[in-house]
């Protein structure tokens, strides 16, 4: 996977969040500001901009140009958690031009870590961790068995799916839904719903 | 003397508090307000907490107060042990605390201290 892979990443992404941004704000509205769909959307067009404007010459560059972006963009709580797993999964890329998908599993587990690092969030809190883990956990095992880079990612972006749906019986214990308490109980959590389409847009990204 | 930022969803709640803290301590206390987003909407701007930090840093650090969730999760990004550092504490009392602190010439670890306290003192 080199470069283009990840710009085409980012492109696909730009698109799944434009395309799922009323669906991600109607989530927020149920539990939340309303507004997570208009930041993402926002974040990410700033995204495509930055990456048209000055193309980075490594995927560890897309990423890092992409996870510094969203953090000055999106305005919400998702800025700088998904800001902080771009970067960290851009650094842990280092310089290198063409990326194994045993370095992109633990470039995405490095992406997990600055999200639970920054936001203290444990899996089961109703945030984009449920979605995450369990893709970080689907796509290290698929990378182990020796699948192909599209099966793997395929497994990943079904975890995180499976993942955001599993949120809706929870209770929220971070962020601005843990102030409604029970009430929070009966909706998909949005930031878990944006992180199952990031990684959808990863997989689309690995089939063209 | 420790600087102080005050992070907020809101411009306007930012600069309030700001000039309340300021009042409130009666001398020339940097206190810099960072609120709202860079197209004044509700949200947190990572630039313009960068720029206020700047503004009240005179060396001595700087504490950051934020409201709630994306303003500390931009503070944490921002944060610097030792001379950036954050205060969890309520938003007016413990900038107002804080404030006093730093205008008695308190260092940063007092300066969060005071802000701590905040959270204890009773109102009635």
């Amino acid at each position: 996977m080199d470069t283009r892979f990840f710009t085409t990443w980012m492109e696909e992404a730009t698109a799944a969040v434009r395309a799922g941004r009323d669906h991600l704000t109607r989530l927020d509205a149920a539990i939340g500001d309303a507004d997570h769909g208009t930041n993402l959307d926002r974040g990410f067009t700033a995204v495509a901009e930055a990456l048209a404007a000055r193309p980075p010459v490594t995927p560890g560059g897309v990423l890092v140009l992409a996870g510094s972006t969203l953090i000055r963009k999106v305005g919400g709580a998702s800025g700088p958690l998904y800001g902080i797993a771009f970067r960290e999964m851009g650094k842990s890329l280092g310089e290198a031009t063409e990326v194994s998908a045993a370095e992109l599993a633990a470039a995405l587990e490095a992406g997990l870590a600055g999200i639970r690092r920054l936001g203290g969030a444990e899996e089961g809190d109703k945030t984009m961790v449920d979605a995450l883990a369990p893709a970080v956990r689907a796509l290290a095992l698929a990378v182990q068995e020796g699948g192909t880079p599209e099966d793997a990612l395929e497994a990943a972006a079904a975890a995180a799916e499976e993942g955001a749906k599993a949120t809706i019986p929870l209770q929220a214990r971070k962020g601005r839904a843990s102030y409604l308490g029970p009430r929070s109980i009966g909706h998909e959590d949005p930031g878990a719903a944006s992180t199952a389409l990031l990684l959808a847009a990863l997989r689309t990204a690995a089939s063209r | 003397m420790v600087g102080i930022v005050l992070i907020s969803h809101s411009d306007g709640l930012a600069s309030e508090a700001a000039e309340l803290a300021r009042g409130i301590c009666g001398v020339d206390v940097p206190v810099a307000a960072a609120g709202g987003t860079d197209d004044g909407g509700i949200g947190t701007s990572v630039d313009k907490v960068a720029a206020a930090i700047e503004k009240v840093d005179q060396g001595d650090g700087v504490l950051l107060i934020p409201d709630l969730g994306s303003s500390v999760l931009t503070a944490r990004l921002l944060e610097s042990p030792g001379s950036v550092v954050i205060a969890d504490v309520p938003f007016v009392e413990g900038a107002v605390s804080a404030a006093v602190a730093a205008g008695c010439g308190a260092p940063l670890d007092g300066v969060l201290a005071a802000a701590e306290e905040a959270r204890t003192i009773r109102k009635m």
